[in-house]
């Protein structure tokens, strides 16, 4: 009590100091602010409603990709038949969009064989509201989640077995087009399939559902979705073992090494060969008569 | 006796010591010596072979290169037999790589893994096996490019040529049996086109292959008996030709490069020991270096990536390794639909014509090179000194087009990869190679030969003018001119140590009689060839015209008085830089 009283005594002392009234205010405003932020109604307002976005998303796509893909996402057609400028987007799902934009393929700088990837343009939110308007104009894939393409919730073994699974779903289907590797692989007229070492691996889940560009598609009954997850796991995998046996030279297959072969093999010998022709083998640099 | 007054007396020992000369006694390496030729008798064979001369340029060891090369083969290929098991037996993969654990996998594929991720040192030895093969076989063609350059192909060397050819055959066939070796997707997919390319033969071909594979393709014969192949049949007939190549290189003496004091019947250069002991056991290290350095740092044939052979399995950028690419190209580039159907059977143009004909038609025409170019010249002379290139335009535009060839039938066997990291289309690749593998050749032969002809005239124009010194001066009147001095005696010697060509000419062919004479039409494509290969060629100056370019130069030289120390630009006005006690300056 001694003790209790002692303080107590203290702070009465300040109790009319100037600056007490500012003080008590200021903990009156932080314990209310508190109790508010704490105890009010939860926010019903800070995601966008579905309207909302699909209305921002539309007008997105009106200024960003009608143009080619018509003011409706119907697609435009060329002159020549069977032709487009931009294909119909009616159901092709919110994972398109979200690959399609969200690696940058979209929009197009120009018409070209192939989109490449390149920067972003758009921010997460907006992506997110263009996939929503081209979701509205029909069915098709939604942007999977993370759960989906990863492999954290397995065991050690499960995961394991997980990943040479993968790897031989990886050689069967994948490696034809995009090499043994992931380094990619060249297609018809220009078009390529592209180098997958830093592609996340919801963009590849998207991919194997959407099937962009001249890639086939992989339907869930083509490849459930834990055999996509499978392969993403793979080549995540591949990604984080460490080259055991050296610089990969591209992981190219027999052409790259064949370059270094001649490059650095022959290349280095011939000049060792140089060296050695215009060295005589004694030490001392004295003039030989030959 | 004039030869006995030329001796150099100034290093005989002067003495007047009281007692004989004796020997010391010899060294510890030296009794060893004795003691085994005692009982060897190596002493008289060595005595001549240590001594042999060999002539220096840096040229002269691209060959060795391939032997050294071969050495690793053999001491890498040793290693890797203690591992590796050549079964087409089928396991499940337990061994230490994640990735392919619990795969089903042939024994040989599974010890491949193991050599590579559980033999202490297996990887490093397997990389560096593949790059010294790889090294192997380049540095035989580059080698080969040297000989043929330089003339080193022409008699007494013929037969050495064609067993050069052989070796890069032989090299090629143990390349590939050994790349196929590891049974995984990549090498697979190798061996399933040779299956096909067996099966291309007309009438034979499902018998050789039913043959080769014990069956039908993949069988469980192929491994078993592509190693017996690599491991022991193509490495003795290697090294028994490279034994023959190397008898017949010291047989023949190696040929050297023209120069003041190099004959065609001598060899001037240094003796094997000490001095090519010293470089070609120096040059082993070397070797055997860059290809430890090689094999540790860069990877090559990750056989893990591919994972075990699948026929259902293929994996893009399957391309053979680099020396059998230039086949692969011109499959690639052959237009598919060159099929004949013949009484129900398909003859398959569109394979035989790339890998069936072509290769073996390039092989055999490289080995009668030095046979043609004989015939045409009907030069029946021994050669040791060697030809500059540009000194048989012919030739060289020759081995040119038909690298050109090579190359673009190479280049054409990457096309997946030129296109997707040059940004191509690979139809359009394809579509120029088709053109380009025919006239490629052609303006490569044209380039080259003027290309040596104008180098030649260059030679001449120094002979006869000398050499641009890269000084300018300006007349009085305000002409410039650049000043040429002669070349060395040396390198004018050297310009001109090579025959001149004669150009075959065929006279009538007809007696009087009116009877052609015997062979007369092999003897008019013979002058025509010869017309072919010589008669654009830039013969050397006479003597006649070195005499005169010289009286001109002579003459030039007393016009240009004074200008025969170095030049500094001021000969002509007041200016002249002057040493202070050559010339005291004027005073004024």
């Amino acid at each position: 009590m001694r003790l209790l009283n002692r303080t107590a005594g203290r702070l009465s002392r300040h109790r009319r100091g100037p600056l007490a009234g500012l003080v008590v205010l200021l903990m009156g405003l932080l314990l209310s602010g508190s109790l508010y932020a704490a105890f009010s109604p939860a926010q019903a307002d800070t995601q966008p409603s579905e309207t909302e976005q699909v209305a921002k998303g539309k007008e997105l796509f009106l200024a960003s990709c009608s143009f080619c893909h018509g003011k409706n996402g119907e697609g435009i057609p060329t002159v020549r038949e069977g032709y487009q400028v931009g294909p119909s987007l009616v159901g092709v799902g919110a994972a398109a969009v979200d690959f399609q934009v969200g690696t940058g393929r979209m929009p197009m700088v120009r018409p070209s064989q192939q989109a490449p990837r390149k920067p972003v343009v758009f921010s997460q939110e907006e992506i997110d509201a263009l996939a929503a308007y081209v979701a509205s104009l029909g069915p098709g894939p939604a942007i999977p989640d993370e759960s989906d393409y990863s492999i954290e919730g397995l065991s050690e073994e499960e995961r394991e077995e997980a990943i040479s699974r993968g790897g031989q779903i990886f050689l069967t289907n994948c490696t034809a087009c995009h090499n043994f590797n992931g380094a990619g692989g060249a297609m018809p007229r220009g078009g390529y399939a592209p180098d997958l070492h830093d592609v996340d691996g919801r963009y590849i889940y998207e991919a194997l559902l959407t099937g962009p560009q001249q890639m086939p598609n992989f339907s869930n009954g083509n490849l459930t979705p834990e055999e996509k997850r499978d392969v993403i796991a793979y080549l995540y995998s591949i990604r984080e073992t460490p080259e055991y046996a050296g610089f990969s030279l591209g992981g190219l297959g027999p052409v790259s090494e064949g370059l270094y072969a001649w490059i650095v093999g022959i290349g280095g010998l011939v000049v060792a060969a140089v060296w050695i022709a215009s060295h005589t083998t004694r030490s001392k640099k004295t003039k030989v008569n030959a | 006796m004039s030869s006995s007054s030329r001796i150099d007396t100034s290093k005989v020992a002067t003495t007047n010591g009281t007692t004989a000369a004796t020997a010391s006694k010899p060294g510890r390496a030296g009794s060893l010596a004795s003691w085994a030729d005692e009982r060897l008798g190596l002493g008289t064979a060595m005595k001549k072979n240590l001594r042999k001369v060999f002539p220096d340029h840096w040229s002269f060891m691209l060959g060795e290169i391939a032997l050294w090369s071969f050495v690793v083969l053999l001491l890498t290929g040793v290693f890797l037999t203690l591992w590796f098991n050549p079964s087409m037996g089928h396991v499940t993969y337990e061994g230490s790589y994640d990735q392919l654990r619990g795969i089903g996998m042939s024994e040989s594929m599974a010890s491949t893994l193991h050599i590579s991720f559980d033999v202490r040192g297996g990887l490093l030895m397997r990389q560096m096996h593949h790059w010294a093969a790889m090294i192997f076989i380049a540095s035989m063609m580059v080698h080969l490019l040297r000989v043929y350059f330089t003339g080193a192909h022409r008699k007494p060397r013929e037969l050495n040529w064609v067993i050069g050819c052989l070796l890069l055959l032989l090299g090629t066939l143990e390349g590939f049996t050994g790349y196929s070796l590891p049974d995984d997707l990549l090498s697979g997919t190798g061996v399933r086109a040779a299956d096909g390319f067996l099966k291309a033969t007309p009438v034979v071909g499902t018998y050789m292959s039913f043959m080769l594979f014990g069956g039908e393709f993949p069988g469980e014969a192929v491994i078993p008996r592509l190693y017996i192949i690599h491991v022991l049949l193509i490495p003795g007939i290697l090294l028994a030709l490279i034994a023959a190549h190397m008898l017949l290189l010291v047989y023949h003496k190696h040929t050297q490069w023209p120069g003041p004091g190099r004959t065609e019947q001598n060899v001037v250069g240094f003796p094997m020991l000490p001095v090519y002991a010293a470089k070609a056991g120096g040059f082993f290290f070397m070797v055997f270096g860059v290809i430890a350095i090689m094999g540790g740092l860069l990877t090559i044939n990750p056989v893990w990536k591919f994972g075990p052979y699948d026929p259902t399995k293929v994996t893009a950028g399957s391309q053979p390794d680099w020396y059998m690419g230039w086949p692969d190209g011109l499959l690639r580039i052959i237009p598919s639909n060159w099929e004949t159907v013949l009484f129900g059977y398909t003859i398959s143009w569109n394979v035989m014509i790339p890998i069936l004909i072509v290769p073996p038609l390039m092989l055999v025409l490289l080995m009668l090179l030095p046979f043609i170019e004989g015939w045409i010249t009907g030069d029946k002379r021994e050669h040791h000194l060697l030809q500059r290139p540009r000194n048989a335009p012919t030739r060289t535009a020759v081995m040119v087009a038909l690298m050109t060839f090579y190359g673009l039938a190479w280049a054409a066997g990457g096309n997946d990869i030129i296109a997707i990291k040059l940004d191509l289309s690979i139809n359009q690749i394809t579509y120029f190679m088709r053109v380009a593998i025919f006239l490629g050749p052609v303006l490569a032969f044209w380039i080259t030969r003027r290309w040596c002809i104008s180098l030649q005239r260059h030679d001449n124009e120094k002979l006869l003018h000398g050499y641009e010194t890269g000084i300018i001066t300006r007349s009085p009147d305000g002409q410039y001119s650049e000043r040429h001095l002669p070349i060395s005696g040396t390198a004018a010697y050297t310009l001109t140590a090579r025959d001149r060509d004669e150009v075959l000419s065929v006279d009538g062919g007809r007696d009087a009689a009116g009877v052609p004479a015997p062979n007369s039409r092999s003897e008019k494509v013979r002058a025509k060839l010869s017309s072919w290969m010589f008669s654009h060629n830039v013969q050397k100056p006479t003597a006649g015209e070195l005499e005169e370019a010289h009286h001109h130069a002579q003459h030039e030289a007393e016009l240009q008085s004074g200008l025969d120390q170095p030049v500094d630009g001021h000969q002509f006005d007041d200016h002249r830089q002057r040493d202070a006690d050559q010339v005291p300056l004027r005073d004024h």
